[in-house]
């Protein structure tokens, strides 16, 4: 009886801000202008299939991308000494205080025709190259951003690895990758799962980065979702259907990376 | 020193931990099927040591041998050792069997034998019917069965033990000491292992070898450790001891607590100062008067199989053990024949009750000093 007394502000939040709007978004898609059912939008929303595919295939890039980084970086910070630990994890939050607009505003700078990479580059007789406004550069504008996302989770399952699981392997007669794929990946797996969640999920529904620095010259599924919403093309039914599209693909993925865990391991993704 | 025979050879090796020294200058030869104990007080550098011959420590100077062959700088996976760490270190996303089968598949073993060898494994630490557990859930005492057999299972030519039975209680302690020396025997294989038990460490032991502050004191048997030990350190780290101040008046002649009594050493010189160790076991009880020494038993406490009792003697007070229970105020008559009576090299009378809290260093001056002293 007190658990349910003490639970009931949350409850209410929970009602509040996310299950009615979950419902209003269900009644969104469901409905025509008039107000009917309907499942036309859903219809509607097929012929957005590329748009669909191309965010989640750059998304999915982003996130290897991501991970590949993250991965090796996490592990050496996690056997530093704590205090370096500690100034490292800062170093790589340190971004993360800026505004978000503000740090995709740099990289367009940086990445324009006579911006500044292309100007050093010109020193040095070469290009300049075509940066912005290419999808490389969006996968470079979620990389930049989430990756944090990914080192974070990453590295705080990997504090909790003691070294002393590593010299027992290699004392077994594991060479280092024989330690890396019988002992560390295991061990790390909620760590992976969960930041795969934390990078795509963001980068999947992005509309800024892909506005300015895809030029908005191909579209992703957010900026498809604002359009609807704010956008000149006004259909609110057809982008909350949109919406729940993003939503399914989304929970699937959740699913299929849940599936590499372990059973008692699942409280990974709560990190 | 270096026969045929040895397997591992420790050259002068020193380790120092940013610019602390750990080990001075330690070297040791380790025979093939030999079971070799360190003993020594908590932070003489044992594990140091294990690490050092395990591969997860390299010397900051000297060389190790392996049959043979300079292993300095070999990773631990192409060495033919396997550790029982002294914190267990099992894998906690596999179960006890994955666990114990671990070394076996990473070095390809076909499953068929994998399985004999881990079921036979099990067995022999208790541990059957736990095949299935996470070895997070088990007690300190089965992580520790565990890990022994996660690593005796691969039958390495050496085995490192850092206090592997230090989790367990007595029995069990007692059991798997004998199982363990059952097993080195069986399989052949070299045993390193690490204790501060001196007791565990005298049974089990072909060789042992005292260890303070990162220094080799004596290697020896564990008789030769025993009844001659190089100094009072090592006499009362191996076992309690009543150190005394003595002077060596002549060859063959002793005298302590007011007493010139017979003992077996010579060659210290004419009025040497020396450290005089009695064990307390060694007493001859009789009746007050007819001892060499006569007291008063101030104390007595029953310690299992024997009476610990503390008799003053006067001007001096003994430990002695004996059988019989004295009462507190009784008195009695104390002798030693002389092959109890060990004499050694005086130490610093402080490193004595401050065991292994002084620079090593002060007992090779004091060693020095006596040597000129003699002169
Ligand atoms: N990685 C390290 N960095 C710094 N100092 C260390 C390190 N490893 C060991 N030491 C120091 O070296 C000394 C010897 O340590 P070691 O672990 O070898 O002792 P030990 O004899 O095994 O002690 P115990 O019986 O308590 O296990 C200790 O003073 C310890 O603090
Ligand atoms: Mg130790």
């Amino acid at each position: 009886m007190r658990s349910r007394i003490t639970a009931a502000p949350y409850l209410l939040w929970a009602v509040l801000f996310i299950v009615i709007p979950l419902v209003l978004v269900a009644v969104f898609a469901f409905t025509n202008t008039g107000g009917g059912f309907t499942l036309e939008n859903f219809k509607n929303s097929a012929d957005y299939a590329p748009v669909i595919f191309n965010s989640i295939w750059l998304s999915m890039i982003a996130t290897a991308i991501c991970l590949v980084i993250a991965y090796p970086l996490a592990y050496v910070i996690s056997r530093r000494s704590a205090g370096s630990q500690r100034t490292m994890i800062m170093l790589i939050m340190l971004p993360m205080w800026m505004n978000f607009l503000l740090r995709t505003y740099a990289w367009m700078t940086l990445l324009e025709n006579n911006g500044l990479i292309n100007k050093l580059l010109g020193f040095l007789g070469l290009g300049p190259f075509e940066m912005i406004n290419t999808q490389g550069a969006v996968v470079l504008g979620m990389v930049y951003n989430y990756l944090p996302f990914m080192i974070l989770p990453l590295y705080s399952v990997m504090v909790k690895i003691e070294n002393s699981l590593v010299e027992a392997a290699s004392d077994l007669g594991c060479s280092a990758s024989d330690t890396m794929k019988h002992v560390l990946l295991p061990l790390s797996m909620p760590g992976v799962t969960t930041g795969i969640i934390m990078v795509f999920v963001p980068s999947v529904s992005t509309f800024v980065i892909s506005r300015m620095l895809g030029g908005g010259s191909f579209m992703l599924i957010g900026d498809l979702i604002e359009m609807q919403f704010l956008g000149n093309a006004y259909n609110p039914n057809l982008g909350a259907a949109i919406s729940m599209v993003l939503m399914f693909i989304i929970l699937i993925c959740m699913a299929l990376t849940n599936l590499f865990k372990d059973p008692e391991e699942k409280e990974g993704l709560l990190l | 020193m270096q026969n045929n025979n040895t397997l591992i050879s420790l050259r002068n090796i020193s380790v120092e931990f940013d610019g602390q020294k750990v080990l001075d200058r330690i070297s040791l030869d380790i025979s093939d099927k030999e079971f070799v104990t360190l003993l020594g007080p908590s932070g003489c550098g044992k594990t140091t040591t294990l690490r050092i011959i395990g591969g997860f420590v390299d010397p900051t100077e000297g060389d190790i041998f392996f049959d043979g062959k300079k292993i300095n700088g070999l990773p631990p996976h192409k060495r033919q050792v396997n550790t029982v760490f002294q914190r267990y270190a099992l894998f906690p996303h596999l179960n006890v069997y994955e666990n114990v089968e671990f070394g076996l598949k990473i070095n390809k073993i076909p499953e068929e034998e994998r399985r004999k060898r881990v079921k036979e494994m099990l067995a022999l630490v208790n541990l059957r019917g736990f095949e299935l557990r996470r070895v997070g859930n088990l007690s300190g005492g089965q992580q520790q069965r565990v890990a022994i057999a996660r690593a005796l299972v691969n039958h390495p030519r050496v085995l490192l033990l850092d206090e592997p039975l230090g989790a367990l209680d007595l029995k069990l302690r007692k059991e798997m000491q004998i199982e363990l020396k059952r097993i080195q025997k069986q399989l052949e294989i070299t045993f390193l292992y690490v204790t501060h038990d001196q007791e565990e460490a005298l049974t089990m032991s072909d060789r042992v070898v005292v260890m303070r502050d990162g220094e080799i004191l004596q290697i020896g048997s564990p008789t030769d450790i025993y009844n001659e030990p190089v100094n009072a350190y090592v006499a009362d780290f191996i076992g309690e001891s009543n150190i005394i101040d003595g002077i060596m008046r002549e060859d063959y002649f002793v005298e302590f607590a007011g007493k010139m009594l017979p003992c077996t050493d010579s060659g210290f010189g004419k009025n040497m100062p020396v450290d005089v160790v009695i064990r307390p076991e060694d007493w001859e009880i009789s009746e007050d008067g007819k001892g060499q020494f006569n007291g008063v038993v101030e104390s007595t406490i029953f310690k299992g199989v024997h009476f610990e009792n503390i008799v003053d003697a006067g001007n001096i007070k003994f430990m002695v053990h004996t059988t019989q229970e004295h009462q507190p105020g009784s008195r009695i008559g104390l002798s030693i024949i002389p092959d109890y009576i060990h004499i050694m090299h005086k130490m610093g009378k402080d490193e004595t009750l401050e065991l292994g809290a002084l620079a090593a260093d002060s007992l090779l001056t004091d060693e020095e000093e006596a040597a000129s002293e003699e002169e």
